[in-house]
């Protein structure tokens, strides 16, 4: 592998003769305790190039950015700029020197305005008005439209994802890092951001683009570094790789193909939701409005759209976190459900996966068999006359950790101590041990490696094989292509109508995940509202 | 080189047994320095303090009588602080429970009222404590009121409400007008152990109230709850436990435990009611609770050891003049250093040789 690192050399296509890169890492390291993040990584960067670092959760992506933009030191091994050494104190200082980064998780002020939340990002050398004129013109400049006096909390993700694009553009970077940013958009919106990354290319400028989705990179990128465990397995032209070979790379083995079970049927309705509006639970959070669908045994439904529409207040009015004041609006196994607590609820037959592992799903600092408590307490026989029975709980974590292939250090840990996989394991396995009538699970391969992830959808479709009603909520596309027999879309809180997954191609999801409707009449009355 | 602070993979079971012996022999070095400062000696003055009390019997038997109140009330200050709600106000439930239990023995007191007196002044210190804790209990639930100033002002009222009373109403006609209550009815004193000693009943209580505390955090799904609503709020809903009760529950339960510490301390060895019953028993029991690391069995062990500290300042202050809020100093320190400690539990010092001499050795 370390021989064929040096295969593909991108001087070697005549753009670069004679120049040194704009970026070089040579043999940068780093270390936390005695973990190594990132293991002697070369990396170089040419201007006009975008160059995709690829790699699963924990890979060491996120430490090799954080290095490059100075927001950690390297433990060893040197970041080169333009062909001299460099130690960068801090951000600002990459800032100043030309590179730029736009993170996945935004830092933005939800109550100022889009120029406000511009500006405090900036030296503030500028007056406020000349720094609002020259946003306009950056913005109109590179097709990324915003208005400046608008206040955040009104702007969708992707308008959020626009500030932080142009905010890094003001600073005119010739090195811009883009940490998986169609993670949040509709693949319109992909597409869009696709058509300024090219132009920014064609300025001159290098961008670093950080991504899981391999045909986006095939697509988009001219290069391509792969991260695994923290060592760097392969720099390559990604145009010339299959999304298979791509994948093996990054996670080192062959990734076992989903089967879903021939003959599946559908029975009786298992979860029916009659006309749920929830009003907000605190400021600036989403209101459901009439959400109506119904659910059978044998059948998955996936519940697509871009994060912050409605997913999280839905699911916690499903599970009972937040209860509805109509018994109606929520029915289990036939039962009114909706003004019941989330324990009444699963003793109907209920079971529940939110999509925070830590602190939601789990409590971090409690062993696996007291997190098997936390939701067995109430039907599974884990409590007589109040009175724990650790043996019962013990033995759903060993079952879970066979049926689920949870890999731990010792036989109970604290959940903390488990990797972001291997805790989704066991949560979906503590559920599904409990043979519940209702699955509903919110992003249930987030943040996910890749073999566990087959191993969490493979149990979702053997769960419904066996009569459970599954309910899907996930923002990857391809996972509810993958496993789901219908898939409808949240909007501004509002559920469209179920499509078939067979009809519901990607265009037509994006179309409803933008906010616009299928049916051309009632298109330009979505958009007028 | 740099001193960092790293976080530990898991929490460490050692240092967590570990911690609060680092914090006791910080706290003792230091306080052997503020020895040294007042110009005595320290060698001499921590033997008064933590090797002369043990010496003798009638020490010892003063020292499980100190201790009974104090974990008796950090038992019930554990639950609270497991479950995250920040009860301080223990000692204004122990005063309002010993006020009244003391209601019946003043009541009876000269009349033929048989055993039940004793048992009857138990219950209604109880449900008094408990009443009392839930004023800031329900002001939290309701009006999302900070229950760590309404249970420490509360601590004030019940200070001064016992006050009146001995000073008025209840005063004994024949005390040479001294702020107390008549001696109680030996059917409302608390029986002794050993005839003509200092142990009594409430001893007993508090060992079963340990035992008690020990099986319901242990085994109990109940324990588990209050657990795992202080350790992940958010897991704790999604599990279906409700906060709201709990705080009421365990700010009642830990009321209740304080008033009834209260009556036994009342009824027991002093044996009626005036003002300055408490030597701060309900907050020393915050740091008999810490230092025990809310778990009922180091509570016990830190109950005793803090009564050592009482019984140890009241021999130094006799035995070589050292000012007796000299304890209360002590303790001050002793919490500090226990809160202290407690981050080794989750974190872990390490030497760092800055990373640019590494970067250019190897680059």
């Amino acid at each position: 592998m370390q021989a064929h690192q040096r295969m593909f050399d991108p001087t070697s296509n005549g753009l670069h003769s004679g120049e040194p890169p704009l970026l070089q890492t040579l043999g940068l390291t780093k270390c936390y305790g005695d973990f190594l993040a990132n293991d002697s990584i070369d990396i170089d960067i040419w201007p006009k190039e975008i160059h995709a670092l690829l790699g699963e959760n924990g890979a060491g992506k996120s430490t090799l950015v954080k290095a490059i933009y100075g927001l950690i030191q390297p433990s060893a091994g040197e970041i080169r700029w333009q062909g001299k050494p460099i130690v960068l104190s801090g951000p600002s200082e990459a800032r100043s020197r030309g590179i730029g980064m736009v993170f996945q998780h935004f830092s933005l002020f939800d109550n100022l305005t889009v120029a406000e939340n511009v500006a405090l990002g900036l030296d503030g050398r500028e007056s406020f008005k000349d720094m609002s004129a020259r946003l306009e013109q950056v913005s109109k400049t590179y097709g990324l439209p915003l208005d400046p006096k608008r206040e955040v909390w009104q702007l969708s993700v992707g308008e959020r994802q626009r500030i932080e694009i142009v905010r890094a553009l003001m600073q005119d970077p010739k090195f811009l890092i883009l940490d998986e940013p169609t993670a949040v958009l509709t693949p319109q919106e992909a597409d869009q951001l696709f058509t300024v990354l090219e132009r920014l290319k064609a300025e001159g400028r290098a961008i670093l683009y950080i991504s899981h989705k391999l045909e986006e990179v095939k697509r988009l990128c001219d290069t391509a570094t792969i991260l695994r465990g923290g060592k760097q397995v392969e720099t390559c032209n990604p145009r010339l790789e299959t999304a298979a070979s791509l994948a093996r790379m990054m996670v080192g083995s062959e990734i076992k193909q989903v089967k879903a079970p021939a003959g599946r049927k559908t029975t009786v309705p298992r979860l029916v939701v009659n006309d749920l509006s929830l009003a907000r639970g605190e400021a600036h959070r989403v209101r459901l409005e009439h959400i109506s669908f119904e659910l059978k045994g044998g059948e998955i439904l996936g519940i697509a759209g871009v994060a912050g529409n409605g997913q999280d207040e839905l699911f916690a009015a499903l599970s009972g976190e937040r209860l509805s004041k109509d018994p109606g609006t929520v029915v289990i196994e036939g039962i009114a459900a909706g003004h019941l607590s989330i324990t009444r609820r699963r003793k109907l037959g209920a079971a529940f996966v939110p999509e925070e592992r830590l602190g939601h799903g789990t409590a971090p600092r409690m062993k696996l068999s007291e997190n098997a408590l936390l939701t067995g307490h109430a039907a599974s026989g884990m409590v007589h006359h109040g009175f724990i029975d650790t043996a019962a709980t013990l033995k759903t974590v060993d079952r879970a950790t066979e049926t689920f292939d949870v890999r731990k250090a010792k036989r109970d840990p604290e959940a903390a101590s488990l990797s972001g996989g291997n805790l989704q394991k066991f949560i979906v396995g503590r559920e599904i041990l409990r043979n519940p009538a209702v699955l509903v699970v919110s992003q249930p391969t987030w943040g996910v490696d890749a073999g566990a992830a087959a191993v969490i959808r493979q149990a979702l479709l053997d769960l419904a094989t066996a009569g459970a009603a599954v309910l899907v909520t996930s923002q990857d596309l391809d996972e509810l292509a993958e496993i789901a027999d219908r898939i409808a879309v949240m909007f501004h809180g509002r559920l469209s109508a179920p499509l078939a997954t067979s009809e519901a191609t990607r265009e037509k999801l994006g179309l409803l995940m933008g906010g616009s409707s299928l049916e051309p009449k009632e298109a330009a009355h979505a958009v007028g509202a | 080189m740099q001193l960092v602070l790293e976080k530990r993979a898991e929490r460490s079971n050692t240092i967590a047994l570990v911690s609060p012996l680092i914090a006791i022999g910080l706290t003792i070095v230091t306080m052997a320095i503020l020895f040294a400062i007042l110009g005595k000696n320290p060698l001499l003055a921590l033997h008064a303090y933590f090797i002369a009390p043990l010496t003798d019997g009638y020490s010892l038997q003063e020292i499980a009588v100190k201790a009974t109140p104090l974990v008796m009330i950090a038992i019930g200050l554990s639950l609270c602080y497991l479950a995250n709600a920040w009860n301080i106000g223990a000692e204004g439930q122990f005063l309002i429970g010993a006020v009244a239990g003391s209601w019946i023995a003043v009541k009876t007191q000269g009349t033929d009222a048989g055993v039940w007196v004793l048992p009857a002044m138990f219950v209604l210190a109880a449900a008094a404590g408990a009443l009392y804790a839930l004023i800031p209990a329900i002001c939290k639930v309701k009006f999302g009121a900070s229950e760590i100033l309404t249970s420490l002002m509360l601590v004030y009222v019940a200070d001064l409400f016992l006050d009146y009373l001995v000073r008025g109403p209840w005063r004994d006609p024949q005390g040479f007008n001294f702020p107390t209550t008549a001696e109680f009815d030996p059917v409302a004193t608390v029986p002794l152990l050993i005839e003509g000693g200092r142990l009594h009943l409430g001893s007993i209580i508090v060992l079963l109230v340990v035992a008690a505390a020990a099986i319901l955090l242990g085994r109990t799904i109940k324990g588990f709850e209050i657990r795992v609503v202080g350790a992940a709020p958010r897991a704790a809903r999604f599990g279906g436990f409700n906060s709201d009760q709990l705080i009421i529950l365990t700010f009642a339960v830990s009321g209740a435990l304080a008033g009834l510490a209260g009556i036994i301390e009342v009824a027991g060895p002093v044996g009626h009611l005036q003002p300055g019953i408490s030597p701060g028993y309900g907050f020393t029991a915050i740091i008999v609770a810490f230092l025990g690391r809310l778990n009922p069995l180091g509570i016990l062990i830190a109950g005793l050891f803090l009564a050592l500290t009482f019984i140890g300042g009241e021999q130094a202050q006799i035995a070589m003049k050292i000012p007796l809020d000299v304890t209360k100093v002590f303790q001050g320190i002793l919490l500090f250093y226990v809160l202290a400690c407690d981050s080794l539990i989750l974190y872990r010092f390490k030497l760092v040789v800055p990373n640019r001499q590494v970067a250019r050795g190897t680059g």
